[in-house]
């Protein structure tokens, strides 16, 4: 049964120096207020795991929490570049960053094999590219039945997934409804589950298209309203744009990044 | 009236999409570009976004593709790995959008790195969707502006690689193709005004040029207004 905490009770509980967390949501909703909790907390040497790194992970790269970035895509959607992960891959700043990069199609199957608790994921993909060669984590193997060359890519299990959602009820039963992502996959292959809701109801409407993380396969729900800005959470506030366009101007100067980050997460 | 080298880029992409296609869609121009064919020549053209959505009709671009309106205006929403393994990979699109930093004569596409992989000298944001869309789409329509800076003799990365479907590049000056024989890319015409010296010169390999070159007809007034209105909501932005 999923436990009702505060959200900074839930990021103490769930997130450890040094753990593989994966803060997923797929443009949306993005869990934005959990990682503002991990900020303050001095959370270290963390392996972050996303496919679309965003704001979110460019202030936690920023701010030293990361070591190692696990990711497929890693820019300011329609606006440019994360400045933050850059520097820290260009100039090792605030810390170098260890990179494991995947194409979006090798990400996902990765963490639909983590899932369903296999090793690996089997995919056509690849080929000929140049992340095979560099990614120990991409491998050719022979299929059995038919002996054809395919490519393998192992499970991802993190230690703490974290999503936000629109709702919960006050038994910790999730419901998330609009673009769906990987969010599914991330609560059951991660060792414990966090989740952000909107808001915390007595009953939970049935609604077309939602996927229901049952309490039972959840660790902790944290009620954070807005708890997805400047992302969105589709029925309840939409993508603010300016402010990831604005975030190219805050994010390219250190200073300004982080006096930024001082006075607005802590 | 008169126009900008984006937009010729993307009039000559959006008229590479016939009616009834079925596409995986990028943000950007390419976005720009399939939104354009779905409004005037080619309105049954089905848009897949790589987020999960079937079916997308938006009246105005989106900044991400993530956009709530690409959800609340798509005939299906589904979950991310759904997208690439049952759709992309299981052979149902026909063509697929993308744009790079850097192109080279095999039509291999760098969107990860400017310099070496572990000391870059820019780190761009990666493959995302693109490599599993370069090698699965039936076709792929590639977008970019041509310099020597981007049509390089060798990407810097292979971020990208082509599968066994067609290559078409639009770049500014005129369009190229990859020959399915030789595997090396074409220029098959040039954009009004443009001399083949012209795309040489913004090359650095040796170019070769299709023996029956055309030009491409200039963007008409109708393409430019539907154009501009559905750039307008958003401003530069969605370049």
């Amino acid at each position: 049964m999923a436990e009702l905490l505060r959200l900074d009770e839930a990021v103490r509980e769930l997130v450890h120096d040094g753990d593989s967390v994966a803060l997923e949501g797929f443009t949306h909703p993005i869990p934005f207020a959990a990682g503002h909790e991990i900020v303050p907390q001095r959370r270290r040497a963390l392996t972050l795991i996303r496919m679309t790194p965003d704001l979110i992970y460019d202030q936690l790269i920023g701010m030293g929490c990361a070591a190692k970035l696990v990711f497929s895509w890693g820019g300011n959607p329609g606006v440019g570049s994360l400045h933050r992960f850059r520097d820290a891959v260009e100039e090792g700043c605030p810390a170098p960053l260890e990179l494991e990069e995947h194409s979006h199609a090798g990400m996902a199957n990765r963490y639909a094999a983590g899932a369903a608790n296999l090793p690996f994921a089997v995919l056509r993909g690849y080929v000929g590219t140049d992340l095979k060669e560099r990614m120990p984590t991409i491998a050719m193997i022979t299929l059995p039945f038919t002996g054809e060359i395919r490519t393998a890519v192992p499970a991802i299990r993190p230690d703490v997934g974290i999503i936000h959602a629109q709702r919960a009820d006050r038994h910790g039963n999730v419901q998330l409804w609009g673009i769906v992502g990987v969010q599914k996959e991330i609560v059951l292959g991660s060792a414990r589950s966090l989740v952000t809701v909107e808001e915390v109801v007595d009953e939970l409407e049935p609604r077309p298209g939602a996927i229901v993380p049952p309490t039972w396969c959840v660790t902790a729900v944290a009620e954070a309203p807005h708890g997805a800005h400047p992302s969105y959470a589709h029925d309840y506030y939409d993508r603010d744009d300016g402010f990831y366009q604005r975030w190219d101007e805050i994010s390219r100067d250190r200073d300004r990044f982080q006096g930024w980050m001082r006075e607005r997460v802590g | 009236m008169s126009y900008s080298a984006d937009e010729v880029m993307t009039v000559a992409a959006a008229r590479e999409l016939t009616d009834r296609t079925v596409c995986f869609v990028g943000i950007g121009l390419p976005s720009t570009a399939a939104n354009l064919a779905r409004l005037s020549h080619a309105p049954r053209t089905v848009l897949v976004y790589e987020s999960g959505k079937i079916g997308s009709k938006p009246a105005t671009l989106p900044l991400s593709i993530g956009d709530g309106e690409l959800a609340e205006t798509a005939d299906a929403v589904v979950p991310v790995p759904e997208i690439f393994n049952y759709w992309l990979q299981g052979g149902r699109i026909d063509v697929g959008f993308l744009g790079a930093a850097q192109i080279d004569r095999r039509g291999n596409l760098n969107s990860t790195v400017i310099g070496d992989y572990d000391r870059p000298k820019v780190r761009l944001p990666g493959g995302g969707g693109a490599p599993a869309i370069a090698a699965m789409a039936k076709q792929v329509i590639v977008i970019i502006r041509q310099s020597q800076r981007t049509f390089v003799e060798q990407v810097h990365f292979r971020s990208s690689v082509p599968g066994s479907g067609a290559m078409v590049v639009i770049t500014d000056l005129g369009e190229l193709r990859l020959d399915p024989d030789e595997r090396e890319l074409v220029l098959t015409r040039v954009h009004p005004g443009v001399s083949v010296d012209q795309v040489r010169s913004e090359t650095a390999w040796d170019l070769r040029v299709a023996d029956e070159l055309a030009e491409a007809e200039a963007p008409s007034e109708e393409d430019l207004r539907v154009l501009r209105e559905l750039k307008s909501a958003l401003g530069e932005a969605a370049v």
